[in-house]
């Protein structure tokens, strides 16, 4: 056992920022827009960096695909505590067509290559909330699954997870190697620490690949013809002998929630 | 006549005219939503040449009925001045909006390694922050708002626009021309419309580690707070909760603290100096016959033990549903702690009043968190007598009372 665990992290516009449809509708305004962590990924960061203070794994390896922005991501990883980094270089074409298949064959290769014994994966990103890296890379490394997991923790060589589900939480047992992908609960994810940053600006942890173009970027394209902004809403309207209930939120986005019963 | 930046709807008036104290509801004519500096000047100008009132609204957290609009006039609601502008981390300093909440920013701030560490218990507008000088748990170690806003940008109200410390101008330090700065910082709106504050920022600390002491009295408590500092203890967070508030804490967060006053205790620093620090505090708070700690060092614990403290007000109000709550602001020398609080209680008990004690004895602070019936006219005279005699009593103290709700009683 290699005792090391590949945690992907994805560099996605910042959770707080308001998302604006680009005028020609191909896309979201990216230029200019605070970029951070994904969160699913700070949590699976944490996780690792938890089970290696744990000292039941020995070396944490941040993953991230993308341009060359994508090292901040990796140097945020490396502040939280992960060992060393890994950057593949995806860029123009490539980086606005790359997704969960991409990916996680981009991942399934670096597993082998790292001879890794856990990938800790975000459950979804926040920009394209696709929900399938996690299960793609088990499903092509043939290892076991536990996505949505509320609780981990190592008993030997087998890991008991507790999934989030919708009936419930459900509790398994699986084998390792195996990928696991965090939800929310699983952890409150550290603040990186300035000194933690300063340390990872200066030491040069990050190694630099290049992805096989031909059997991991160019399979399984999605071709995306428009991106649209949801429509604004519009006032509701009195329907006599039914009750309507105006509520505006005060959280600094009015909202306008409107229950109507019907009248007896 | 409908338009996005106005409203004259009652609702929204209403919504801009209370905050979260017990006063009442004084709404505004009108509620203006206006979307940068200069708009705010233009809308500014127009109120001057009308003589109407002007109501500056932040997040409506406040405690003390600050926007109350008693004599009508324009709400300006400022949330859609909500950027992050000038973040200079190699400086410690960044500049906000006042639609961005003190959580906002340092959400924001998570990469940098940075933080803004002002932390009173609302999610709080920055501007409104300062406007009303707020302070917090973190005070004793990082000071108040008075000592963290570098700059303000403030719209008078004539309409002109002044930077207190020069436009874009962010020194950490100045002996040049008088504390502008300083002027508007805790002038609760009454002097302008403040439209950028620029922040001093800290290194968000390698550790944390957060303890709670029990005592078997406030003297003991209070002692071992004033000790502690003496003894040089670079502590981040010292809150003193008397019996009858960590009663409602309990109760109203499902926690099982030991029902006598206590001191809610939080450490910062690198790994040795929180064991340094540690050991220091528990030696005095041992000697002076506190319990044994109990700890909280990861982050779910910890939140969750800071967030009963925040709640406190939630939890007092929950002790008396249906009653209202007034809180007393009162800040002494530490020397005067013990006895003023002693004698407070005493007060309480003498004429019934219902009111847990929560402070940051760490600056001599403490507030006395009065839960009443409104419609009680009787035990509202009883809580006003009291409310005048803490007054008097901090004043005889000889140091800074501020006691706003007092204030407030003896003008409405």
């Amino acid at each position: 056992m290699s005792g090391r665990v590949l945690v992907g992290v994805k560099r996605v516009i910042d959770y707080a920022v308001k998302i604006r449809v680009k005028p020609d509708n191909t896309g979201v305004v990216t230029d200019g827009v605070k970029h951070s962590m994904n969160p699913f990924c700070e949590i699976a960061v944490e996780e690792a960096v938890k089970l290696k203070e744990k000292k039941l794994i020995k070396e944490v390896v941040a993953v991230s695909c993308g341009p060359q922005q994508s090292q901040e991501t990796i140097r945020t990883a490396l502040a939280m505590g992960a060992d060393r980094g890994i950057h593949v270089d995806v860029s123009g074409k490539d980086y606005e067509n790359l997704g969960p298949l991409q990916v996680s064959k981009i991942l399934a290769a670096l597993a082998k290559q790292e001879d890794a014994q856990l990938i800790l994966l975000g459950k979804q990103a926040i920009d394209d909330d696709c929900n399938q890296t996690g299960q793609m890379t088990a499903a092509l490394l043939d290892w076991p699954q536990g996505t949505f997991a509320s609780e981990v923790s190592l008993e030997g060589d087998k890991i008991n997870l507790v999934r989030e589900i919708d009936g419930g939480l459900e509790h398994i047992k699986i084998n390792t190697p195996a990928v696991i992908t965090a939800d929310l609960r699983l952890n409150t994810p550290r603040y990186a620490t300035l000194p933690n940053i300063m340390d990872s600006l200066m030491n040069n942890e990050t190694e630099l690949h290049k992805p096989n173009h031909r059997t991991s970027l160019c399979v399984g394209l999605i071709p995306l013809f428009e991106t649209v902004a949801p429509e604004d809403m519009q006032g509701g309207t009195d329907r006599s002998g039914a009750m309507l209930r105006h509520t505006v939120l005060q959280s600094g986005k009015p909202k306008r929630i409107i229950l109507s019963c019907l009248c007896i | 006549f409908i338009c996005e930046g106005v409203s004259l709807g009652e609702a929204v008036r209403e919504q801009h005219g209370k905050d979260e104290s017990v006063h009442r509801c004084r709404p505004p004519d009108v509620v203006v939503f206006p979307r940068c500096v200069e708009e705010v000047s233009a809308l500014a100008k127009v109120c001057h040449k009308h003589r109407l009132p002007i109501i500056p609204f932040g997040t409506g957290t406040g405690l003390e009925g600050g926007v109350g609009a008693v004599k009508g006039g324009v709400c300006f609601s400022l949330r859609n001045m909500e950027q992050v502008l000038d973040l200079h981390p190699e400086d410690f300093d960044v500049t906000v909006e006042p639609g961005v909440t003190r959580k906002a920013l340092n959400a924001y701030l998570r990469d940098t390694g940075l933080w803004f560490p002002v932390d009173p218990g609302a999610d709080a507008s920055l501007c409104g922050m300062a406007a009303t000088s707020a302070s917090g748990t973190n005070a004793v170690r990082y000071g108040t708002m008075r000592e963290n806003v570098m700059n303000l940008e403030v719209v008078l109200a004539d309409g002109s626009i002044v930077h207190t410390a020069g436009k874009g101008r962010r020194p950490r330090k100045t002996s040049a021309g008088y504390n502008l700065t300083n002027l508007f910082v805790g002038s609760e709106g009454t002097l302008g419309i403040i439209t950028k504050t620029t922040l001093r920022l800290y290194g968000i600390p390698e550790a944390m580690v957060s303890a709670v002491c029990s005592f078997p009295s406030v003297q003991a408590a209070v002692d071992s707070t004033v000790q502690t500092l003496q003894a040089g203890v670079p502590i981040a967070r010292i809150e003193f909760l008397d019996d009858v508030m960590i009663d409602a804490c309990n109760r109203f967060s499902s926690l099982s603290y030991p029902v006598t006053p206590t001191l809610f205790l939080e450490f910062h620093g690198s790994e040795q100096s929180l064991q340094e620090q540690v050991k220091t505090a528990e030696d005095i708070t041992q000697s002076n016959g506190g319990s044994d700690f109990q700890w909280a060092r990861d982050t779910e614990t910890r939140n969750r033990l800071w967030k009963a403290r925040h709640d406190a007000w939630y939890a007092a109000l929950a002790l008396r549903p249906g009653c209202k709550a007034y809180s007393t602001d009162v800040c002494v020398p530490l020397s005067r702690l013990p006895q003023i609080i002693v004698e407070t209680k005493e007060d309480l008990i003498e004429n019934r009043l219902t009111g847990p004690i929560a402070g940051h004895v760490g600056d001599g602070n403490f507030h006395c968190l009065m839960v009443v019936d409104p419609n009680n006219p009787e035990e509202m005279h009883r809580v006003h007598l009291f409310t005048e005699r803490l007054a008097r009593i901090s004043l005889v103290f000889l140091e800074d009372c501020r006691h706003p709700s007092s204030r407030s009683l003896l003008q409405g």
